[in-house]
């Protein structure tokens, strides 16, 4: 699933986060199931605000098949904090202390690509 | 940004309450939620205001809407408020300017054209009588909300326009595009003529009691067999009517636009007529369905004449509930939701056979009844009933010499409503002092007080009395017949031919 567009977007996103003072942990993170009891890749693992902070990018180019942010479903949601409590677990740092945000990447040919943040999904 | 405020109004029966829509926008996932008692049409309006939106070229923000609808306590249905929805939304998303006070009524279609609503009458009262006076309506509608004074109306196509108007960046709207239909090949039906009194043979009682029912606004009794003409009689009441007067004229268009039957261009001015079928249900003639009870054929009657043919083939129930209109003037309906009161001041024709197989009483055919069986089907009309309907006529068959004759002989309706205008004339001059428009309003107090007429007059009604053929609530209803007959003179008091007369159209069944 990670076409140019994906990653184009991914690249975008976390110098967007770095220059908000998001410090970027880790890219495609991906759990293992056996070790971590969670299946799925987190785009990008940063550090804000002394949180483990898991960021799912969505990126399309237009908007015709509706907002990206339209594609997060309270499911997803669900699986994004089970991520970030196992990259916690994982890498020694308290499991309790994390956030899931995302970041909405529309590239339009011919103009600016937007970023709009969303920060601490529910 | 984040929140904003439009009005929409909740009509319960024929009040409407105004209803502030609150649009909140939270930064968190796109959501669309809308709260404060909506009933499912109104839910379904979550996907309906997403696509007019986005349709219209300004879509709804990807974050969480939450929409409020306060009192939160009122129930709320219908499709009335997506407009003021879908407005507040955007405005909360800072997209279009505020727009104060204004009130918003209209369905949206996906495309985002806005299509009329029912009840835009009493809507746009309620709105105005509540100092909302700014008011946004689908095109359809607009000719119906000017018709209340005072009210500022604005006509949209579309959701569009509307946004235009409101000040919101005209640049990138889209207004929906529809092919317009070739024009109708099939000619339109032609209008009914109304029908004329002209087209009557005979029944000269009928008449007579027909015009002093249209002058005195009494309720009216007509006892005959099957096919002398009770129905084609009771069709030409509402002819003999005056015009509705401003207010009573709002209140009937108000009650016909909440029962949808399209949108209204103009005040309905000539009194309605109804004529539900004896099958007809409680629901059905006072008012009924789920939620909010939607105004039944009784007060689609309001100010006009409910005919009611085959009266003793009624239920009973029916028949019993028909007191509280006659009473009061209305109707309320009561539900868990809510209890709505709606208007239902008509004037009663009851027409009857003489005996269930119709054909007691008259020439020809023999009636097969028992005794049993004709006591059985009065029974049911007699009693609180009948005490409120002042005239009662027999209607008998009309022979061959009297068709031939008869048929586009009879005087015309607009001769006898001459008449009976100036008889109402006199008579309002005469009762505004008491408080009542008609005779038949007329309760004992004044019947024997201020309006008691001289004893010479009332002699044989005290006769009468003392006789026993004739009950306290007869002399009163004899009294205001006998008033009516004065009013069609043009005398200033019933004189003893007059109560002779009046006596003479309640001599059908005892009461």
């Amino acid at each position: 699933m990670d076409g140019g567009l994906g990653a184009y977007g991914e690249r975008l996103a976390a110098a967007h986060l770095a220059e908000r003072g998001y410090r970027i942990l880790e890219r495609n993170w991906r759990a293992v199931p056996g070790r971590d009891g969670v299946r799925g890749e987190a785009d990008i693992v940063a550090e804000h605000d002394g949180l483990v902070v898991v960021v799912e990018v969505k990126t399309r180019s237009g908007t015709g098949y509706g907002h990206p942010f339209e594609s997060i479903t309270p499911q997803k949601t669900a699986r994004l904090h089970r991520l970030a409590a196992a990259w916690a677990r994982a890498h020694g740092r308290d499991p309790r202390l994390i956030r899931v945000d995302a970041v909405a990447v529309v590239v339009r040919p011919g103009t600016a690509p937007s970023l709009e943040v969303l920060l601490q999904l529910q | 940004m984040g929140f904003a405020r439009t009005w929409a109004v909740a009509l319960v029966g024929l009040d409407g309450a105004m209803v502030e829509v609150e649009a909140d926008i939270g930064q968190t996932l796109p959501a669309f939620s809308i709260v404060g008692l909506p009933d499912a049409a109104l839910n379904e309006a979550r996907e309906r205001l997403r696509a007019a939106a986005r349709n219209s070229g300004m879509p709804l923000t990807a974050r969480k809407i939450t929409v409020n609808l306060t009192p939160a306590t009122l129930p709320k249905r219908g499709s009335l408020f997506d407009l003021a929805i879908v407005v507040s939304a955007l405005q909360a998303g800072g997209t279009v300017p505020r727009t104060g006070t204004t009130v918003f009524l209209a369905e949206l279609g996906l495309d985002g054209a806005l299509r009329p609503v029912r009840g835009i009458l009493p809507a746009v009262m309620a709105a105005v009588r509540a100092g909302h006076d700014r008011i946004v309506v689908a095109q359809a509608n607009a000719a119906e909300a000017a018709l209340v004074p005072g009210a500022r109306v604005e006509g949209h196509a579309c959701l569009a326009d509307v946004l235009a108007a409101a000040g919101a960046d005209p640049a990138g709207l889209l207004r929906p595009r529809r092919p317009a239909p070739r024009a109708g090949t099939l000619p339109a039906p032609a209008p009914a003529r109304p029908p004329d009194l002209a087209d009557v043979a005979g029944q000269a009682d009928g008449r007579l009691a027909l015009e002093i029912a249209a002058a005195g606004g009494h309720h009216l009794l007509m006892v005959g067999p099957p096919g002398s003409g009770k129905t084609m009689l009771a069709e030409r009441l509402p002819g003999l009517l005056p015009d509705l007067e401003d207010d009573a004229a709002m209140e009937v268009t108000a009650l016909h636009s909440l029962h949808g039957s399209g949108p209204r261009t103009a005040l309905v001015r000539r009194p309605p007529f109804e004529a539900p079928h004896h099958t007809v249900s409680a629901a059905a003639l006072f008012g009924g369905g789920s939620g909010i009870p939607n105004p039944g054929a009784a007060s689609r009657a309001h100010r006009g004449v409910l005919f009611l043919d085959e009266a003793p083939e009624f239920d009973r129930g029916v028949i019993d509930a028909l007191r509280q209109p006659l009473e009061s003037g209305t109707v309320t309906i009561d539900r868990s939701t809510a209890s709505a009161t709606y208007p239902a001041r008509f004037q009663l024709v009851l027409a009857a056979n003489p005996c269930p197989c119709g054909q007691a009483g008259g020439r020809g055919a023999e009636c097969t009844c028992t005794p049993r069986e004709r006591r059985a089907y009065f029974g049911k009309l007699s009693g609180p009933l009948l005490d409120r309907v002042d005239l009662q006529i027999a209607v008998p068959k009309v022979s061959y010499g009297e068709l031939a004759a008869g048929a586009g002989q009879g005087e015309p309706t607009a001769a006898v409503a001459r008449r009976v205008a100036a008889a109402r004339a006199h008579q309002a001059e005469r009762l505004r002092p008491l408080g009542a428009r008609t005779n038949a309003e007329l309760g004992g107090g004044l019947l024997n007080g201020v309006l008691r007429p001289p004893r010479a007059v009332t002699v044989p009604l005290e006769r009468a009395m003392d006789r026993g053929s004739l009950t306290a609530r007869g002399y009163q209803r004899v009294l205001r017949v006998a008033w009516t007959l004065a009013d069609l003179e043009g005398r200033p008091g019933p004189t003893a031919d007059d109560v002779d007369t009046a006596l003479w159209f309640r001599s059908l069944v005892p009461a």
